[in-house]
């Protein structure tokens, strides 16, 4: 009894910091990541005292709604994304591994799994769903893994089911779309108790929106030599528009990120000092080297500038209706870069290498992501074709470490690195220009 | 008997059986990649619907366009499909089931452009109204694309001529299966294995007179005489291109009684409502089949329809065929075979990779579970 006192004392604690810093940190300029995180998580841990409800939500899945009826939603991916960061991925695999779950499945998957059970992890575990809603538009793996967690909770799925746009979308998907949106926000109000706010989730679409907007700044910010901004640092600066997309505290930090970032321009400090050559990155980040990789680049003075993760929470906004978000819900969530075929991603990642003047791609091939992974070796080849540049392709694994060779690894990227000066030394316009 | 050797042919060789078949009848072929294809409409569009089986020998072409970690169907798939040993396919169709297969379809219309490619995004979910309508949406646009991409039009009347001819297949395949189960001995697992592959290859009505003369053969059979000791299993898993495992099973003194593989039980379970608007009746039979579990229809119910299947076949043990980097699959497993040990029902886990591990090693491990039960 005493330890559960001590327990929830402890709880209440963390929740009263966390609101008082909440509260103060509004007189600063900006919060930092880790308070926000913070905040975000002992919020969500001391729902069952505030009588909030949490979702458990894919992190591809319309998050708006929930917000709007003051559901704290909680991403089990970027709860995978913390574990491989922390460096406990391999460790928490091996017991998913012991329960039967092979170790060909995905890393998040496995980590967040075994994590529900023991309580592990970085953060002691995620809160205790009340609900999960899974959005197939990243991959069929987030299906399986939910009905796995819908069974281990006992609490009330929803799949929201977003066939996939090889070559485009028709009227049939927008209308079985748009069907379960209407589903979807049924789905809330028997979880909530009640009627849906119309209202409320138009302001949430409108903060969603705009911090889309502001994240796509951000990364655009790259565009200019030398970059204040790499690939790395947007992997960390991600967590927002991921978790809380839809409220306020994301529109201030990536205000205040923004501003620093132009003013790193202004100055001209670029991300990777003495930057002379930018590459374009591809797939999910290899969370438990993520600083290795930095490192390595940077030590041929390379910057990796840009990504085409980071930019998949702001690649649909031309779907967007800001001033009939719910309506333009369904497309939007549908037409993400992971949702659609190989020769359109190809074409973005063209677009990319264009916009940032890359001189190389580094792609991870990624075990844990099928869906981001196959098709990689055809884009490579289409990239080749059309731009000329050097690729490189990494097989690892963004949590589980023991997929991670890192003398072969090394090696390959110095061998790259090598192509690539080699190539830029006899470009024509060798300040900058793409060979 | 001889309308055996006729099926074992065509199963040994299915392309040579299609070529010969292209030329003598002048109709085309459809390739296609799961059994939730509506092989109904393509044969209603009076084409022959042609499952891909793949490979796994020599493959090196596949290697360009798929890693390490993808399952071997799929690699073996995309090998035959590259080497143009299946130029003798029309077009293929993708319906959408895992996110391999997915990459599969715009890998292949990216490279193998001599045929015409139809990718058939059904739901995902198959236990809701919307989903139901959606299906049955999409399967009309299929209707569409294959008419464009075959030139012809598909009419309610062949359709529903297509259905009777899948329904009386079905209704025979499973008098076959039933009859098997109960009397083990009279047809070994690797010749109906062999039928079974036949179906999905042959024309259909051809193939139908054939079973409808195999059939009550067979169910004259005298009873034989089941080895005593021998042991019934149910098979699981998404397919089996390997008909040696029948073998083993059977000289390690077992005998595969049912499954559930997409190239077995689940490909001909199911009867179309013949007087239903044939989409609606084609779309119903998915909604209500024995689930894939690349789809969704509620958290336990293949699990369930498993165990229901071993009470009904008094089956002794599960066999799980898991096919490597066969994700659906393998995130089935651990609750499916914790549901198997509530139910003191034994079951034995066989992964499979691109070749089967060496005959002795592999009667070993069936002698060893069998020996159990």
């Amino acid at each position: 009894m005493k330890k559960q006192i001590s327990e929830i004392l402890k709880i209440i604690g963390i929740f009263l910091f966390g609101k008082y810093k909440k509260f103060t940190l509004r007189f600063k300029k900006s919060k930092s990541m880790k308070d926000i995180m913070m905040v975000y998580y002992s919020e969500a841990k001391s729902a069952k005292l505030t009588r909030k409800k949490v979702a458990w939500i894919t992190s591809g899945g319309p998050v708006e709604p929930l917000i709007a009826m003051d559901v704290i939603p909680v991403y089990p991916e970027n709860h995978g994304a913390m574990i491989g960061a922390s460096k406990m991925g391999t460790g928490l695999c091996e017991t998913a591994e012991n329960m039967g779950y092979s170790s060909d499945l995905c890393s998040y998957a496995r980590a967040d799994i075994a994590c529900a059970t023991v309580n592990g992890g970085p953060i002691g575990g995620l809160p205790k769903p009340d609900m999960l809603v899974c959005c197939n538009n990243i991959c069929g793996t987030v299906l399986k893994w939910y009905e796995v967690q819908a069974r281990y909770f006992n609490v009330p799925l929803f799949v929201l089911d977003t066939p996939f746009c090889h070559t485009g979308y028709s009227d049939e998907v927008a209308s079985y779309v748009h069907a379960q949106i209407n589903e979807y926000i049924s789905f809330i109000e028997r979880a909530c108790g009640r009627k849906f706010d119309y209202e409320r989730v138009k302001k949430v679409g409108h903060l969603s929106f705009q911090g889309q907007q502001l994240w796509q700044e951000v990364l655009d910010t790259a565009a200019h030599k030398p970059a204040p901004i790499s690939a790395f640092d947007a992997f960390y600066h991600l967590a927002l528009i991921v978790t809380l997309r839809g409220t306020p505290e994301v529109i201030d930090y990536y205000t205040a990120l923004l501003a620093k970032m132009k003013d790193r321009i202004a100055r001209g400090i670029g991300a990777v000092p003495n930057e002379k050559y930018r590459l374009l990155w591809d797939n999910i980040p290899i969370w438990h080297r993520t600083r290795w990789l930095y490192d390595k680049f940077a030590s041929h003075n390379a910057c990796l500038v840009a990504d085409t993760y980071t930019s998949a929470w702001c690649g649909t906004m031309k779907y967007i209706d800001e001033n009939n978000f719910i309506n333009s819900v369904a497309e939007a969530y549908t037409r993400i870069y992971l949702n659609i075929g190989v020769d359109e991603m190809a074409k973005m990642v063209i677009a990319m290498i264009d916009k940032y003047d890359v001189d190389g791609f580094v792609l991870h091939s990624n075990r844990s992501c099928k869906p981001y992974s196959f098709g990689q070796l055809d884009i490579q080849r289409i990239v080749e074709k059309e731009r000329g540049i050097p690729c490189l392709m990494i097989e690892a694994d963004m949590v589980d470490e023991r997929s991670f060779s890192e003398s072969q690894i090394s090696t390959r990227i110095d061998a790259f690195m090598e192509i690539i000066k080699e190539r830029k030394k006899y470009s024509p316009a060798n300040a900058g220009a793409k060979g | 008997m001889e309308k055996f050797t006729e099926f074992k042919n065509i199963v040994t060789d299915p392309y040579a059986y299609c070529r010969k078949y292209k030329e003598e009848t002048g109709k085309k072929i459809v390739g296609y990649t799961c059994s939730y294809t509506p092989e109904e409409i393509i044969y209603a569009a009076g084409a022959l619907p042609f499952r891909l089986f793949g490979t796994d020998e020599g493959i090196h072409r596949a290697d360009i366009h798929l890693q390490s970690y993808c399952c071997s169907l799929i690699r073996g798939v995309l090998e035959e499909g590259l080497s143009g040993r299946l130029d003798f396919l029309n077009g293929v169709v993708f319906p959408h089931t895992c996110d391999t297969i997915q990459r599969l379809s715009d890998i292949w219309r990216l490279n193998i452009t001599k045929q015409f490619h139809i990718d058939l995004v059904l739901p995902v979910k198959l236990n809701t109204a919307s989903a139901r309508q959606y299906l049955i949406d999409i399967l009309e646009r299929f209707k569409k694309d294959l008419e464009s991409a075959l030139g012809v039009k598909i009419t309610d009347a062949a359709l529903s001529d297509s259905i009777k001819i899948y329904n009386q297949i079905r209704k025979l395949m499973m008098r076959l299966y039933t009859l098997r189960a109960l009397r083990p001995e009279i047809l070994s697992g690797r010749d109906l294995h062999s039928i079974i592959k036949a179906a999905m290859i042959m024309d259909r009505q051809l193939f139908l007179k054939t079973l409808g003369e195999i059939v009550p053969q067979i169910e004259k059979v005298p009873a034989g005489k089941i080895k005593p000791g021998t042991k019934k299993l149910v098979l699981t898993g998404s397919i089996c291109s390997h008909p040696d495992i029948y073998d083993i099973i059977e000289n390690a003194g077992g005998v595969v009684v049912w499954d559930d593989l997409c190239t077995g039980a689940r490909y001909f379970e199911g009867i179309l409502d013949e007087k239903a608007p044939p989409l609606e009746a084609i779309a119903q039979r998915y909604l209500d089949r024995e689930i894939c579990p690349a789809k969704h229809a509620g958290l336990t119910g293949r699990g369930e329809s498993i165990v229901q299947m071993v009470r009904k076949h008094s089956a002794d043990g599960v066999v799980f065929m898991l096919l490597k980097f066969c994700d659906p699959h393998a995130f089935d497993y651990p609750y499916i075979k914790e549901m198997l040990d509530r139910e003191n029902i034994p079951c034995m886990l066989l992964d499979m990779e691109e070749q089967l591990p060496a005959g002795g090693q592999l009667q070993t491990r069936f002698e060893t579970f069998i020996q159990i039960l």
